[in-house]
Order: C-alpha cells, then structure tokens, then sequence
C-alpha cells in the first residue's frame, strides 16, 4: 500500500487536482456513453411493441 | 480437409453476418462483457492508483498512465477495427459489418477524446503546459476529428448504402494517420515519451507499476466490446424494427 491515509490518498503527493480531474472526466464521458446506449435501446424497444401492437389491433378490427 | 475447413469458415462468417443470429448472441454475452469489464477496471485502477509505487521523478501524478494508455491504444484500435468493418461491409455488403463501423465512431471519438484531455491534464504538472504543438499530440488531435468527420459524414447522408460507402472512403484514408501516431515519437523530437509496451523489449518500469496497466488495458477494451456489442444491437433494433424475428426476440 502507497498511502497510510485516506487524506494522503486524496492528495497524491500534491497531485491530487490532475489525478481526480483525469479520472473523474474518464468516468464521466464513459457513464454517459453508457446511458446514452441504454436510453436509445429504450427508446427502440418501445417502437417496436408499438409497432406490434399495431399488427395486433389491425388484424383484430 | 482444406475444403471442408473453408466451407466450415466461410458459413462461420455468414452466421456472423446475419443480424439474427448476432442479435441472440450479442444479448447473451452483454451481461457477462459487464460483469468483467467492471471487475477487470476495478482491480486494475484500484492497484493502480492506490497500491503501484510513486514514479522517481513525476511522483503520484504518472498514475494518470493507467487511463491515458488504454483510452490512447483503443482510439487508435477502435480506427483499424472500423475501416476492416467498412471495407468488409462494402466488398461483401454484409450489413451488419457496416452496423459495426458505425457503432465504432462515436465510442472511438470518446477514447480518443479521453486520451487528449487525461494527456493535457497529465502534461501540466509534468510538462508545465496543457497542450505543445508536438507531433504527437496533433496527430491524436487529426484522429478525434477523423472520428467526428465521420460521424458527420453519415449524419449528413440519407441513403444508408451511400453513407456506409463514403464514411468507408474517408475511414480507409485516415488510416495513414494511424503510423504517424505510432511512430511519430520515434521520428520527431517529441514532449512525448515511447511506448511503454513494446513487442520485444522489456518494459522500462518495474512490474509493480506495469502490471495494473496491463489489467487496466485489458478492462478497457473488454469495456469496448460490452459497448460495440451494445450499439449494434441497438442498430439492429432500429433497422430491423419491422422483422418479424426481432418482434418475436423482443415481444419473448
């Protein structure tokens, strides 16, 4: 283990800013790329239960 | 033997190609890519960041390394995967190969971008400046815009055929970016430092420091399968939307 502390840790020898920003803006830019994927697929799989129930109400009436 | 190898291959391919069968195997291996891409850059970021020995001269901020290399290497992997989609795409006009190029770009433009903001932030305590000119950093600069380009390229086109044949155009020229990148802290005094993994040498740092890379790469670009695998399935869902199979799979 490199850190005794969580405070030492947070700091990373004075580091700190540049270590969290870099990895803070990675993890951002991924979650959103995530999200962004799963909200399309939402979006998609709705469409096409629509679209069956459409068939299903046409081949009804 | 040969021919029934080939014949073997060639119907291995086909099944790829077709949206159906890609559909049901994509679905069953996006929980399983999730589960280990997570795990994977967990242990290799938490080792990284917390248990890897401080750099001699540049201290705790070269943990920085253990996202900058793996969103550089898959920028430029994510590329080479795209054009070979694209041109497998427009030789055989197989769709899904072009379903695939188009998933690469958007996610090759965020590794890209990734590896050009972690590097500026990296550059100032270590360089004293966000950006330098350098070969380096401005061919990785032509390569985020070759990704946009391409985005824009095919939002700009309405046909689909036509998009998939010009977006292959312009990803199969921007392929000459790619061994400037590679080799232009070989052949321009660069800010830049060489690779830390070569094919036939040993690496300069001590395993300690370059093991939890080597994990990290690894959960990074099991992170970009989960991903690709994921936005072609969504591709599938819009462009196959009134298939009979798919409303089946979905409607299950």
């Amino acid at each position: 283990m490199r850190f005794t502390n969580w405070a030492d840790f947070f700091n990373m020898g004075g580091h700190g800013f540049y270590v969290w920003l870099s990895y803070g803006v990675t993890f951002i830019l991924l979650l959103a790329c995530i999200i962004l994927g799963w909200r399309r697929h939402q979006i998609l799989i709705d469409r096409i239960r629509r679209i069956a129930e459409q068939k299903n109400n046409a081949s009804h009436s | 033997m040969f021919n029934s190898l080939f014949k073997y291959l060639s119907r291995r391919f086909h099944q790829w190609g077709s949206p159906k069968y890609f559909y049901e195997y994509a679905s069953r291996w996006l929980p399983w890519l999730a589960f280990f891409s997570t795990m994977i850059l967990m242990f290799g970021l938490v080792w990284g960041l917390a248990f890897a020995p401080p750099d001699y001269q540049q201290g705790d901020s070269f943990r920085i390394i253990y996202i900058h290399v793996p969103a550089a290497s898959l920028g430029m992997s994510i590329y080479v995967f795209m054009a070979i989609a694209s041109v497998v795409s427009w030789v055989w006009k197989i769709k899904l190969a072009d379903m695939l190029a188009k998933s690469c770009a958007p996610l090759g433009a965020v590794f890209t971008a990734i590896a050009l903001i972690t590097g500026a932030i990296w550059g100032k305590p270590t360089w004293g400046t966000w950006w330098e000119w350098d070969a380096r950093l401005t061919s990785m600069l032509i390569l985020f815009f070759l990704y946009m380009g391409i985005i824009a390229l095919r939002s700009a086109i309405n046909q689909r055929e036509i998009a998939a044949q010009a977006t292959g155009v312009l990803a199969l020229v921007g392929l000459i970016n790619l061994p400037i990148i590679k080799y232009s802290v070989d052949w321009w005094n660069t800010l830049h430092q060489s690779a830390t993994f070569k094919l036939l040498e040993k690496p300069a740092m001590p395993p300690e420091m370059w093991l939890p890379l080597l994990i990290s790469l690894l959960g990074f670009y099991c992170l970009f399968a989960w991903l690709v695998l994921f936005y072609t399935r969504n591709e599938i869902l819009e462009r196959e939307a009134k298939s009979q199979w798919l409303r089946a799979q979905v409607l299950k």
